[in-house]
């Protein structure tokens, strides 16, 4: 995978805390994401999928101890000084965080927040420029009323405007990279299908990559593009979305889906994956899935499988790599 | 963006203190506890037991009046009147961590009840009681000690009495906070589906929530109702003389400040002393309590 | 099948105007299990703390067993709130954190006059039937996951033997793998012990799989009330439609909605949804349509008889 154009993430770790009691919350992470590509990293809390966006970020500052190479485009991410850092974010990155209210700043109007990221950023020299700029951005992101929005200061909106705004803002200096973390989780179920066709309508626009985080298989469902699963802090399976959802190869992926209810299904016979997922950094020996999986074989218990490739871009860290059947009683369905 | 992206890592803590904090399952207790923990056991303790060890401290022989520390084995020297200081320092530990420890006791009961009750209570009666409260705030505490004290007469009891309605409101204040910080949570609104009634769910569900920072702000209180304490007896609003408590000690020894200041120091020091020690300690109990982690 | 607890045109609004729930009639027969559905801060939660009697609505009447809820005092209360209990919604906060489980559970047993041998003898008996071991009760909830908690929680709703338990978004914070075991728990529980629920949630689909009848709410009203099959098969709604047609894994195209939810505080003039539905009509906004028969037991407040909403026509390309 030599690619020089969007994120290209290799062996990317990331641990919290003294040695004593380190937390290791992302254990090795590899995947790419090329200039126009979707990519959803699918996984539940604890499972590290925030912490890999936020280290590609290096959001964690000193609180975290990076390892891995990150690269965006040629730059390599990993290797810029703080400072530098801080104007590819905002730059060459922008951030989509889940909730949109502690995004922006309450006292302020939406344009006067936009203006100043143009003019910090240098996209926009004048202000008149930038304020005409800052309106074309909330119409990108399909705002009905930008005069309104633009004078309005947070509280005034809804929610689902609150998170446009927060995406013009992070689109604003039109980066190579937009990475979401759980975009669409504090909006009402009917504006989220909205919210995610904008990042495909943005995306098809500018052509930029987009790193979406989110716990819900019909986000992920719904934008398409490929897929990350991840476990216990791993990629367990990757992925064209649409096929890794439709027929998984990992045994918790497998579990993941069968348990999401739907019609058919007996009340009370939801097939569950048995346990609990781990918490951030609770790892044992072997592959994590080990103690909840129902085909684990002694080995799993041992070594942790790596990612192993299927062939047409799938791959799945199971030493079972064969289509897993569903569990029994989904059968019925 | 810049904003954006440099508040966002402060608004979402890494996980893994989370995972940290759950995994903990003791707590250590701070250094700080230990040791001024002990100091203010000494202190319960010199009041308890002062008066006993410091025998006879109200005589005093004219002969020997204001020798120096180190003197005729006087180890802080004699006042005034010649009596030694450091004995009746001892035995007027009684009466001062009476007259600090008891309304910060008195003031802490009835205050955490008002407070939990004005935040468990409607609308209505919440903002009554905060309001006759804040007729309390309008004056400086020190004065409306001063002036309670003084309308009540001198003594310890009034003392006491005095500093107790003083300190109601504060506490009542920080008791409030920290019931309204619990009374939305979910586990109040099944307490109330739960049938119990309002003074069991006060006290077995809202109590153990508001207690720690309780006890960190009395504890604290207990440095301020010090020197409260000690101003209010070196305006003669105190014990009585002979009898040596702090604040009157300073007083009654002030004429000889210029040229032996040492007798009107010893007691402001030991009152500030024993007024940081509260402090101190309350801090640390502060951090070994966890009363921050709680209103996240 | 009579009514165990229902709640007849019941309304609430707030001390700020705005009109959280508004002529709300549902019901719940014994062991059943009644789903509402409907986003968030539409009078979803403050109907069910009518329903549990912990705020009084400005009209209509909740009655449980035939009595009305609101009215009753002394033993007849202590014995409403035995018989009805409520699973919260957020595990962190669901459980007195200063409180082990054990102090939890036998909390909502000491309001009932629970003798302590009793309520210790009790305790490991409850913890094993939602699945945690009876060692759990020394521990706090900091020391459990979110998973835990929310059995935990549900321990504590079964303490005084209850006929009704509200769940009110009981497994939405809870991660998917987790929420199953939680549902499957709920539905053995009611098997065993013919609890009947009232199951709030903004997921359909959970609310589909648990429950035997739904509600759905739009902006503080029932828009469509019918059985979970009847709803799956034939909604009658647009509402209910374009939750359905959002619903993961089912196939259906979606529908996406435009325009943004009216406010509470602000809303639309006639039928609530109107500013958002794609086949409005000029009468729309005269009035709310009433609830009217569709079928068995279906009800729906819309001026089509027969709804049909075209998918969404910009394809999300894969």
């Amino acid at each position: 995978m030599t690619a020089t154009t969007g994120l290209q993430v290799t062996d990317l770790h990331t641990t919290f805390g003294s040695k004593s009691r380190a937390v290791h919350a992302v254990r090795g992470v590899t995947l790419h994401v090329g200039a126009g590509e979707t990519f959803v990293l699918l996984g539940e809390s604890g499972s590290g999928k925030s912490v890999t966006a936020r280290s590609i970020l290096r959001l964690y500052g000193d609180t975290a101890h990076l390892g891995g190479r990150v690269t965006l485009g040629d730059t390599e991410l990993t290797a810029l000084s703080p400072k530098a850092m801080r104007s590819v974010r905002g730059r060459c990155i922008g951030l989509v965080p889940q909730d949109p209210t502690a995004a922006l700043d309450p006292l302020r109007t939406i344009g006067s927040q936009l203006v100043e990221v143009l003019q910090v950023h240098g996209m926009q020299r004048s202000k008149l420029d930038a304020r005409g700029r800052a309106r074309e951005l909330l119409e990108l992101v399909g705002i009905p009323d930008p005069p309104r929005v633009f004078a309005a200061r947070p509280h005034e909106l809804s929610g689902g405007m609150r998170q446009r705004a927060v995406i013009a803002l992070a689109v604003a200096c039109e980066p190579e990279l937009l990475i979401a973390d759980e975009p669409t989780t504090a909006l009402d179920v009917t504006v989220q299908a909205l919210v995610l066709e904008l990042f495909l309508d943005l995306q098809r626009r500018t052509g930029m990559a987009l790193l979406l985080v989110t716990h819900d298989v019909g986000v992920a469902e719904e934008l398409g593009g490929r897929i990350g699963v991840m476990y216990a802090g791993r990629l367990v399976e990757t992925g064209a979305t649409r096929e890794v959802l439709a027929e998984p190869r990992h045994p918790y992926t497998r579990g993941l889906l069968d348990s999401l209810p739907r019609p058919g299904i007996p009340r009370g016979e939801l097939p569950v994956i048995g346990g609990r997922p781990p918490m951030t950094g609770e790892v044992e020996a072997g592959c994590a899935f080990a103690p909840r999986c129902p085909r684990a074989v002694s080995s799993c218990r041992e070594t942790a499988p790596e990612l192993a490739d299927l062939g047409a871009g799938r791959a799945a860290a199971c030493p079972v790599v064969n289509p897993v059947p569903a569990l029994t009683s989904a059968v019925s369905a | 963006m810049t904003d954006l992206l440099v508040a966002s890592p402060a608004a979402a803590p890494p996980p893994a203190a989370d995972a940290m904090a759950t995994a903990r399952t003791g707590r250590r207790v701070p250094w700080t506890v230990w040791i001024f923990g002990g100091l203010a056991a000494l202190l319960v303790l010199l009041a308890i037991f002062g008066p006993a060890i410091a025998g006879n401290v109200v005589d005093g022989s004219l002969r020997q009046r204001l020798l120096a520390p180190g003197a005729h084995g006087h180890l802080l020297g004699t006042d005034g009147q010649g009596r030694d200081v450091l004995r009746r320092l001892i035995a007027g530990a009684r009466p001062s961590m009476i007259s600090a420890l008891l309304p910060v006791l008195v003031a802490g009961l009835i205050g955490a009840a008002i407070g939990m009750g004005a935040g468990l209570a409607g609308r209505r009666v919440h903002s009554t009681i905060m309001r006759t409260l804040d007729v309390f705030y309008a004056f400086p505490a020190v004065l409306l000690a001063i002036a309670i004290a003084a309308a009540l007469g001198s003594g310890t009891t009034n003392t006491v009495i005095s500093l107790s309605i003083v300190l109601i409101p504060p506490i009542a204040r920080i008791a409030e906070t920290e019931t309204m910080r619990v009374r939305d949570y979910d586990f109040m609104e099944s307490a109330r589906a739960s049938g119990a009634g309002r003074g069991s769910i006060a006290i077995r569900q809202v109590l153990p929530n508001i207690g720690p920072a309780l006890i960190v702000y009395c504890t604290t209180l207990v440095g301020l109702a010090l020197v409260f304490a000690g101003g209010l007896s070196f305006l003669g609003l105190g014990v009585a003389p002979p009898k040596p408590e702090w604040g009157q000690m300073i007083n009654d020894q002030r004429q000889y400040m210029l040229n032996d200041p040492q007798v009107a120091l010893a007691p402001a020091i030991v009152i500030f002393a024993a007024s940081m020690v509260f402090n101190v300690l309350g801090d640390g109990l502060r951090d070994l309590l966890d009363v921050r982690r709680e209103s996240r | 099948m009579t009514a165990l607890l229902e709640a007849q045109d019941i309304s609430k609004t707030f001390g700020n105007g705005v009109r959280a729930v508004s002529s709300v009639s549902l019901h719940v027969g014994r062991g059943e299990t009644l789903g509402i559905v409907g986003e968030s801060g539409w009078g979803k939660s403050t109907t069910a703390k009518m329903l549990l009697r912990l705020l009084q609505p400005d009209e209509g009447v909740v009655l449980f067993d035939g009595a009305d809820v609101h009215r009753m005092r002394g033993s007849a209360l202590r014995d409403l709130r035995r018989r009805m209990q409520i699973v919260p919604q957020n595990p962190q906060t669901s459980l007195n954190p200063r409180l082990t489980l054990q102090s939890s559970l036998e909390f909502n047993m000491r309001a009932h006059g629970i003798r302590a041998v009793e309520r210790g003898r009790r305790i490991p008996d409850l913890l094993d039937r939602v699945g945690l071991d009876p060692s759990y009760a020394r521990r706090y909830p900091h020391q459990l996951s979110g998973g835990q908690l929310q059995r935990a929680a549900i321990a504590r709703a079964l303490a005084t033997g209850p006929d009704v338990v509200v769940c009110d978004e009981a497994v939405s914070a809870l991660d998917k793998s987790v929420q199953a075991q939680v549902l499957n728990l709920l539905a053995t529980l009611q098997r065993d012990l013919g609890i009947a629920y009232v199951f709030i949630s903004h997921d359909l689909a959970v609310v589909e799989h648990i429950a035997d009848r739904v509600a759905v709410m739009y902006l503080g009203r029932v828009v469509e009330q019918a059985p979970a099959d009847a709803l799956w098969k034939g909604a009658r709604h647009p509402y209910t439609i374009t939750l359905l047609s959002s619903t993961p894994g089912l196939g259906r195209e979606r529908i996406v909605l435009d325009g943004e939810l009216p406010s509470p505080a602000d809303p639309p003039s006639g039928c609530g949804f109107r500013t958002r539905c794609p086949i409005a009509v000029a009468a729309c906004a005269d009035e709310w349509p009433l609830l009217t028969v569709r079928g068995a037991d279906h009800l729906a407040a819309c001026v089509h008889h027969r709804p049909q909403l075209a998918p969404a026509v910009t394809a999300v390309p894969a």
